[in-house]
Parts: structure tokens; C-alpha cells; sequence
């Protein structure tokens, strides 16, 4: 299994305890432009309590800016953020019940780890024995204990990292906004790190809203996943959802591998791809409609060539570890195909694909829809 | 290290201009006419009128060097926090007479303040009473506030621009108000800054005697002016570095507290630590 893979298989396993009624932020029409730049466009969106919920997209998306408003660090130019009920969205950012963690490592340099971490408490003229205790409890969680007096700039990436986690929670926010936290680290320490946040949210049963682009990160972590392009939601759901049913072509295209086609629905369960007629699930879509499919790598079957639904040749072969990655032309098309079994360069093949693998998508109805990268 | 001769130049500079002088001064403080040694020179520092020039002299530059901190702190913040581009003009604004002779400078600041200068033309034109500011300690400081402003500004713009954005809202995000910020975060991390702009603002201010003969019209009498008198009018070499020595651990003594302030002292204040 790739990296990628078990992060699903990870994601799939996470036991979910969502309390589906209570909305503890809700963002209602937020707007917001830099200059001509539409950053936010008319977004709305609500945060469960206790949700783990990824704001997922390409860099420029928004979902910085998002985190910023929440955070109180800008002002939408429309809409209203509710927060327990209450607009805040005039609020300072210090009279919010919320606390950052920002992308770069933004630790008090002129303090101590115990200052740094006792910041907030101080603000609040917390006693100095509770500092003490929930300094050392935040360093424990956080599994620094016994880096109270180091300075910053005596830490790595990671542990910088992990102290600014420590000096946000310390304060026990009812939120925790986290900006790209991990995109500094190293690959291993990432991983190490993404499981350390899903065990620390579960001990403080708080919520946590997680900006990133890096969609491994947010199908292993995440409760809900909200992909988001050109300020604009392009679909909100759990790991599985939109790993197995994305509803754009610019979803599909931007969680995990695929092959996406541009197609056609013949009528309901049949769609016509590269001209051949495949066997679908779906229905509704129309007859003879234009429409967009996306078939992931791991669902392609190479059988001989007389038994696949279409021809085609095995262009090349990587060994990827668990699978081989390989490249089939098939009427024109390269398929991405990911199996455990090798076909060598050079045989003919035939391609099956399971119906219920098919993933039909309505045609982008504005360019945020369509796939980065289509072909 | 094969290359250690590139720098033979530099040591040649140093001695000439720097070493060998320093010890013609120490020579020249220790000596008398006959060439024999002496502490009278340096004695003379405890002349009734070398006291006074020296307190006056402190007490002036430490009063410019405290405006200039106060005026150049915002002014840097507001430079600091400007996006590229936007601030290059404002930063056009107070470099621009750095362009011109400081003595220049200075001199249009005498054709200001004077009696019937343009500042009291104007003041009688709107029958308003005249203003007597030249040759006063005020007019000293003013010349010294206007001459060394930038060299407060410009360490405090560096150090001030920095600090990442992100480390303030931090800690407004932690709970912090504005001011709260400011006290806490901004102005502690900009220390190096302060002691850098402090330094360059108060030694050049300490041993001044050209804003003081200019605007002081040789009523305001400081230590930088005495030792001036010494060497220029021909009264005595010896004295004259005598005192200027005095005045070198006086400048020597003021870095050293200001370092004590600096929790990381970068050696900005006394010079080239390592």
C-alpha cells in the first residue's frame, strides 16, 4: 500500500462521534477581496462541536484567509460569522474564544518555552502555581516535558511546532485554528505529528479546524473534509465521500489519482467513454449528455485482451512497492493503472472496470470546477 | 588563510588612522610641552568650567537621544508595518536631507531660528511675539534631534520590520490587546534596535561642537566645544587630548550601561564583541 493508500485505509478506520445537531461556528455569505482578487466567494459553511473539520485546497484557494477571519486577523467584506450563536465578526481577535496555530514558527523569541506557553494565562492574571500546572500538563501533551526553560531558538521545526500547539490549547479554546502547522516538517516527522494531533484532540475533546494542501494529510485526519478552489466549497464531506464520490472534476482531480474522461451519458447506467459503452451505477444524469467520469488507478482491471471492455498496450512499468504503477494506451488515452500484478511493457491488454467504479460528475458549471490539470 | 595578505591594506589603514593616533592622544594627554610625563591634562577635567561643559554636554544628549527615540519609534513602526513599495517614498522622506552637508543642514537651521530669521519674519507678519529659541540649550538639542534622527530611525525601521507579522497577532490571538502587544512583544524584541539607534544618536551628540557653535553662537558651552578651543585656537594639544580622553571613557562607560540593558547583547552597543 502506498503512503497515500494507508492514509485512507487510516482515515476510514477513525471511529466517528459526531454530535450531528449542535453548530458551533457558523459563516454565513462570507465575502472577501484583495484588490480584484476575489478571495472568498460567498462562502458558507458550519463547524460542528468536537468536529475535526480540513479546509482542503490548492494555495490560493482561500482557506488561509478563512482561517484569518475566523481568527479575527481580517474583516469579510460581506457576510457574518457566528460563533456559539453570537456574531463576532467585528470581534477582536484576543476577545475570541479561539486560539492559532500559524503555519510559520511564530514563538515569543525573547522568552522561555514556560513564558512562551504561559502567555495567555499571564494576559488572563492566572495565579502563578495554576501557570506552573498547566505549563507542565500542556509540555506533557505535547510530550516536551522538561523543555520549560529552553529557549526557542534551541528547538527544531518540529518542537517549535509542538510548543506553539501547547501555547494555543494551554488556554483551552473551544477552537483551535490550525494553519498548515506541518508544512515545515519532514515527511516522517509529518506523519508522527498528524497522528499526535488526532490523539490530542481526542484527550481535549475540543475543535480543531485544519488548513492544508496536502491531501493525505487531510484524509487521515479529518472528521470532514471541505475542498475548496477559488473561494468557492466544491464539496463538503467525510474522507470516504470525497475520496469514493467526488462531485467535480476538480475534486476528483485534486484527492488522490485518477483517470478523469470527458464523457458521455447515454441514458441512466450506461456512459460512453472514449467511445466505448461502459456499465455505470449512476443515473439521473440525462440522455446523451455531456458529463465528466473519474475512474481511480486501483480500480482498473488488466484481463486478456478479448475479455476487457477496451484494448489497449502496456506503455511502461514502476515498481511502487506495494503495486506497480502503469501506463496503458487505450484509444488514445494513458490510463493510470495501480495492481499488485505486473503486465510487462509492450503486452496488449484488455481494461475492465467494475460499474459500480465508475464515477459519474456533472460537467463543471464554472471554471472552479473543472480539473487543474485535465487532459 | 593563504589570502591573509588581502587584508594588509586594512591593517595599514587602522594603524595609520586609527592605532597610531589613539596612542598620539594617550601621548600627547600624558605629556607636557617639555615632553615629560604629566596628569595635569587630564586634572583639567576637574576645572569648575570643564565640569559644567561635561554635565551640560551629558545632559543635552541624553535629552536628543531621548526625543529622537521617542519621535523615530512610530515613525519606524509605521515604515516597519507599510507593504513594499508603498513605504519606500516615505522612507525617500527622511533620507533625503541626509543627502545634504551636515553643516549645510545645520546652517539653514541658524537662518531659521535667528533673531530675524524666516521663523520670527513670520511670526511678526501674523503679530504674534517673537520667539527666542537661538542660542539657547533648545536650539542645541533641536540641531542635534534634526542632524541624528535618521540614525535612530533606521536601525529601529530594520530590527522592527523583522518581526513576523504572524508573532503579533499571535499574541493577540493568545489574549493580548493592542497596547498589551506593544509592551510585551514588539518593544522588547526591538531592543537591539533601540541600543543600535541610542548609540548611534548619543556619541555623535555627546562630542558635537559644530551644532552648538552654529546654534549655540558660543553662549551654550559644551565639552566637545573645550576640547575644540584647545586644539583649534592654539591653547594647548595636551589638554585637548587629555580631555578628549576623559571624554573617551565617558562615551566608553555609557555603552558598556546601555549593554547591560541588551539580555542577548550582540556587542551592537560597545562595538565588534565577538
Amino acid at each position: 500500500m502506498s503512503s497515500f493508500e494507508h492514509a485512507v485505509v487510516f482515515a476510514l478506520s477513525i471511529p466517528y462521534n459526531i454530535p450531528m445537531s449542535y453548530k458551533l461556528i457558523e459563516l454565513q455569505s462570507v465575502s472577501k477581496s484583495f484588490g480584484d482578487l476575489k478571495v472568498l466567494d460567498n462562502f458558507s459553511l458550519y463547524v460542528r462541536e468536537n468536529e475535526f473539520l480540513t479546509l482542503l485546497g490548492p494555495s490560493g484557494c482561500g482557506k488561509t484567509t478563512l482561517l484569518r477571519i475566523l481568527g479575527g486577523f481580517e474583516t469579510p467584506d460581506e457576510g457574518r460569522i457566528l460563533f456559539d450563536g453570537v456574531d463576532i465578526t467585528d470581534l477582536a481577535p484576543n476577545k475570541r474564544q479561539l486560539n492559532t496555530v500559524f503555519q510559520k514558527d511564530t514563538l515569543f523569541y525573547h522568552m522561555s518555552v514556560a513564558e512562551n506557553i504561559a502567555f495567555g494565562l499571564r494576559i488572563r492574571h492566572a495565579s502563578k502555581a495554576l501557570i506552573k500546572e498547566k505549563t507542565d500538563y500542556a509540555l506533557h501533551l505535547v510530550g516536551l516535558d522538561g523543555f520549560a526553560d529552553r529557549m526557542p531558538d534551541s528547538l527544531s521545526g518540529g518542537q517549535a511546532q509542538r510548543i506553539a500547539i501547547a501555547r494555543a490549547i494551554v488556554n483551552e479554546p473551544k477552537v483551535l485554528l490550525l494553519d498548515e502547522p506541518l508544512s515545515a516538517l519532514d515527511l516522517k516527522l509529518r506523519q508522527d505529528m498528524q497522528y499526535e494531533l488526532i490523539r490530542l484532540k481526542e484527550e481535549l475533546g475540543i475543535t480543531f479546524i485544519y488548513v492544508t494542501h496536502d491531501q493525505e494529510e487531510a484524509l487521515t485526519m479529518s472528521d470532514s473534509i471541505v475542498v475548496m478552489n477559488a473561494g468557492r466549497i466544491q464539496q463538503i464531506g467525510t474522507p470516504e465521500d470525497i475520496y469514493n464520490e467526488p462531485k467535480n472534476a476538480f475534486t476528483a482531480d485534486f484527492i488522490g489519482d485518477g483517470n478523469i474522461f470527458d464523457a458521455l451519458m447515454i441514458h441512466d447506467q450506461h456512459v460512453s467513454i472514449l467511445g466505448t459503452d461502459f456499465e455505470c451505477v449512476d443515473t439521473g444524469f440525462g440522455e446523451n449528455n455531456p458529463v465528466d467520469v473519474i475512474i481511480r488507478p486501483e480500480d482498473v482491471e488488466l484481463v486478456s485482451p478479448e475479455k476487457g471492455t477496451i484494448e489497449g498496450i502496456v506503455k511502461s512499468v514502476i515498481f511502487k512497492g506495494v503495486h506497480y504503477e502503469m501506463d496503458v494506451d487505450a484509444h488514445n488515452y494513458h490510463w493510470l493503472v495501480h495492481s499488485t500484478k505486473m503486465v510487462p511493457e509492450g503486452t496488449p491488454v484488455g481494461i475492465l472496470v467494475d460499474p459500480f467504479n465508475i464515477q459519474v460528475m456533472h460537467k463543471p458549471s464554472r471554471p472552479d470546477e473543472e480539473a487543474a490539470n485535465h487532459a | 588563510m593563504r589570502r591573509r595578505w588581502l587584508a594588509a591594506p586594512f591593517l595599514l589603514w587602522s594603524a595609520a588612522f586609527i592605532i597610531i593616533p589613539i596612542f598620539m592622544i594617550i601621548w600627547f594627554a600624558l605629556t607636557d610641552q617639555s615632553g615629560s610625563f604629566t596628569w595635569s591634562n587630564i586634572l583639567e577635567m576637574g576645572l569648575a568650567d570643564n565640569i559644567k561643559a561635561l554635565a551640560l554636554a551629558l545632559l543635552l544628549s541624553i535629552a536628543a537621544t531621548l526625543i529622537c527615540l521617542v519621535i523615530a519609534y512610530p515613525i519606524a513602526m509605521i515604515l516597519a508595518g507599510k507593504k513594499n513599495g508603498r513605504n519606500t517614498m516615505i522612507a525617500m522622506l527622511f533620507i533625503l536631507p541626509m543627502w545634504m552637508n551636515f553643516l549645510l543642514r545645520t546652517m539653514a537651521w541658524q537662518t531659521l531660528l535667528e533673531k530675524n530669521g524666516v521663523i520670527n519674519t513670520i511670526l511678526r507678519v501674523l503679530h504674534l511675539p517673537a520667539v527666542t529659541i537661538i542660542n539657547t540649550p533648545g536650539a542645541v538639542i533641536l540641531g542635534m534631534v534634526y542632524n541624528f534622527l535618521p540614525f535612530m530611525i533606521l536601525p529601529l525601521y530594520t530590527v522592527l520590520s523583522k518581526i513576523d507579522r504572524e508573532i503579533t497577532y499571535s499574541a493577540r490571538d493568545l489574549g493580548a490587546g493592542p497596547f498589551q502587544t506593544f509592551v510585551k512583544i514588539t518593544l522588547p524584541l526591538s531592543k537591539p534596535g533601540m541600543i543600535s539607534g541610542i548609540t548611534m544618536v548619543f556619541v555623535p551628540a555627546l562630542t558635537t561642537f559644530v551644532i552648538t557653535d552654529l546654534l549655540g553662537g558660543g553662549k551654550v558651552q559644551l565639552i566637545g566645544n573645550t576640547i575644540e578651543q584647545e586644539f583649534i585656537q592654539g591653547s594647548s594639544w595636551h589638554v585637548g587630548s587629555g580631555l578628549s580622553l576623559i571624554l573617551m571613557i565617558f562615551v566608553f562607560i555609557s555603552m558598556v550601561l546601555v549593554a547591560k540593558y541588551d539580555p542577548q547583547s550582540t556587542g551592537t552597543a560597545i562595538g565588534g564583541r565577538p
